[in-house]
């Protein structure tokens, strides 16, 4: 019986701090099955073996920060059949697009002594802004589950499961006290994205919007609620400006109260 | 002379993007140049004006390995701004916090990243045909310390139950109990792959490294301790500015730190062991002495040693911590913001890692500044380079390329941390 061929595998990353793609490696009891089942042909983290495209499935980790990456994306998405961005960074442009909200310059002056040797964009942007993605997986960092699911769907030639809710709607079917009506603990859980597994009320703690914006998030209400909590402007302004802070649901909300330096 | 470029296009097995020049002349290694290319982050700009208890959750997301360490460093420091102090159980809850994430990050390392090297596999996945066993017991042993983090964190990759005073939720005696078996499994394993990793053969390379570490008054350092050296250094963390100088350079991202009175210096897992060896027992330095790890080693391929040893010291840690668990009646002390300025150092899985926060009265971050480990090590990383290509100038290319590799994996850098790694080009005139 011949063997039938396993899909290639590559895992790239840019602009990040190698938590998401350290979510595959996480997967301790799948690994190997996981290893067995695709081909991990480039995985610079994992392995010295790095053999060339084209490939059936890229992971994509990172933003896009630098010249240079925006050209390397390209080479990607033109070897990959599939492209998947994984976490905050790749679809949201990460914790580092708040350079977005600043001059980098001065940013860079503030970090290095030789600003001249330091070569970046102003800018931190998505892979989407790039390439077509084929599919996101929210989050920062992913939740390694939805990470399985994905590679088990495509392997299967299905859709894969995602959650597509809300924190809030997560937490309900979790069986958790709202933190919000229970203790006035200020949550961006109606606005955010699941996918996390609602950790963060199971913990005591207000949603910190680490997986984005959900569909139709009416941020504006969220922050009227807020203000009736306590809530200034500036820690709502901060809240919307943390993980995902260039996505646009979230930018607009932070922008409607006020700037850092000059607070509406 | 035969003029002639070698390229090694992106270092593998390590965390994060990089390249490695070296400059041959006439067969002599005239410049080693460890080239960080991760774009920068700039958290140190961003951090200006955000609340000092975001400090913990935003300067995690600099590194997916050791976010727990970041968060470590960040509380210590804004406490110290704050003037509050955290003791009793919830101390103990942050060293086991950190006892999981120390083998979680070394288990990565010793299996998936570092073994591979000395049995001559690409990656841990080809090594399982042939060392199933190990490759087994160290996943086994990275999830028990995941399992650790996951309960104690919420998640294994940035935690969300660390604030600056404690936690937002303290686990019950149940919790931690359930845990119990695992890590009593996870010990045995530690123990296995610690002999595993004893077996194999190390390069006869010594170093007469500086060594810094934490040293605390009775315990092995992860949160606490004064920076010492095996030359005299001997300061609080208030003073590691003082003594300490980060130096940037043109072919890198990551800023280079030296010690400013003697320059080149190691941190890391075999600085923590030559510096703190009589605080692991008796029992565990004669097992580290089995497996052919001593008191003053200076063979960087040795390090993988000091990591099994700590590994299986962190398990124990973290039994006896659960042994003595008693849940405290808060989750966390009451922090509040005044204006000043904080520092402080924790011994991350790579090394001492120093946070520094100057804080307002209303509790926003004026400014702020971090020393990772990878930064610390970088230069040093280049003389161990050095030493190895010059040791092994006539060897054939590809060799000479994997031993240069080799003297870079052996300190576990972590790129994304110094910001901050590789693609190897040889020069030769």
């Amino acid at each position: 019986m011949a063997e039938r061929k396993r899909p290639t595998l590559a895992v790239w990353k840019f602009t990040s701090c190698d938590g998401c793609q350290l979510s595959l490696l996480d997967c301790e009891d799948e690994l190997l099955a996981v290893a067995g089942a695709v081909d991990i042909a480039y995985f610079a983290e994992a392995s010295s073996t790095l053999r060339p495209g084209p490939y059936d499935v890229s992971l994509v980790e990172g933003s896009i920060t630098t010249a240079a990456d925006a050209e390397r994306i390209r080479h990607v998405r033109a070897s990959s059949k599939v492209v998947i961005a994984i976490g905050a960074c790749a679809t949201a442009g990460g914790i580092q697009a708040l350079r977005n909200f600043a001059d980098v310059g001065d940013y860079i002056s503030a970090v290095y002594a030789s600003p001249e040797y330091i070569r970046t964009l102003a800018t931190s942007t998505p892979i989407a802004a790039h390439v077509k993605v084929d599919l996101e997986l929210r989050g920062c960092p992913i939740n390694k589950e939805e990470l399985l699911e994905v590679v088990s769907a495509l392997l299967a030639g299905r859709r894969p499961e995602i959650a597509d809710e809300s924190v809030c709607v997560a937490c309900k079917r979790r069986g958790t006290a709202c933190v919000m009506v229970a203790h006035g603990t200020p949550c961006l859980g109606p606005v955010t994205h699941a996918g996390c597994g609602a950790i963060c009320p199971a913990y005591g703690r207000g949603c910190y919007g680490c997986y984005g914006p959900a569909e139709q998030a009416n941020t504006a209400a969220l922050s009227a609620q807020w203000r009736l909590l306590g809530a200034d402007r500036r820690s709502i302004h901060r809240a919307f400006r943390t993980f995902n802070a260039a996505a646009e649901p979230f930018r607009r909300e932070s922008d409607a109260h006020g700037d850092e330096d000059h607070p509406a | 002379m035969a003029t002639k470029t070698i390229r090694l296009e992106y270092l593998t097995r390590v965390e994060g993007e990089g390249s490695l020049v070296l400059d041959v002349r006439e067969g002599n290694v005239e410049n080693v140049r460890l080239s960080i290319f991760e774009p920068p982050r700039f958290f140190e700009a961003f951090l200006r004006g955000r609340a000092a208890s975001e400090a913990p959750d935003l300067t995690a997301r600099i590194c997916g390995i050791c976010p727990v360490a970041y968060q470590m460093s960040a509380v210590h420091a804004v406490e110290a701004a704050f003037g509050i102090e955290v003791g009793g159980q919830l101390r103990a809850l942050r060293r086991l916090l950190y006892c999981a994430e120390w083998i979680e990050s070394h288990a990565l390392h010793i299996v998936m990243l570092h073994a591979p090297d000395f049995l001559g596999f690409p990656d841990a996945i080809a090594m399982a045909g042939a060392h199933g066993e190990a490759v087994r017991r160290g996943l086994a042993l990275k999830k028990a310390g995941n399992a650790l983090l996951k309960l104690l964190g919420g998640r294994e990759v940035h935690p969300v139950n660390v604030r600056v005073g404690g936690f937002y939720r303290v686990p019950t005696q149940a919790e931690l109990a359930a845990l119990q078996p695992a890590l009593a499994e996870a010990r045995e394993n530690a123990v296995a792959v610690a002999r595993w990793v004893g077996g194999f053969s190390f390069p006869d390379v010594g170093r007469d490294y500086e060594f810094v570490a934490l040293r605390h008054a009775d315990e092995y350092p992860m949160n606490e301790g004064r920076i010492v050296s095996n030359r005299g250094l001997d300061i609080a963390a208030a003073e590691f500015e003082a003594a300490f100088e980060e130096r940037q350079v043109a072919y890198s991202t990551a800023l280079q730190s030296v010690l400013r009175a003697r320059g080149h210096y190691l941190v890391g897992p075999l600085a923590r062991f030559n510096l703190n060896h009589d605080r692991l027992g008796g029992e565990l330095l004669a097992f580290a002495a089995e497996l052919g790890l001593r008191p003053g080693c200076g063979n960087p391929f040795r390090s993988i040693l000091a990591r099994a040893v700590e590994v299986t010291y962190a398990i124990e840690e973290a039994l006896r911590i659960i042994d003595a668990y008693v849940p405290p009646r808060e989750p966390s002390v009451r922090a509040e913001a005044r204006a000043g300025t904080g520092m402080a150092c924790t011994e991350a899985p790579r090394g001492i890692l120093y946070h520094r926060y100057g804080i307002e009265a209303d509790g926003s971050i004026a400014e702020a500044r971090i020393v990772p480990p990878t930064s610390q090590n970088q230069a040093t990383i280049e003389d161990d380079v050095r030493l190895v290509a010059t040791q092994g100038i006539h060897l054939p290319e590809e060799e000479l390329r994997e031993q240069c590799e080799r003297a870079i994996r052996n300190h576990d850098p972590c790129i994304s941390c110094a910001t901050h790694f590789l693609r190897l080009e040889v020069r030769r005139r």
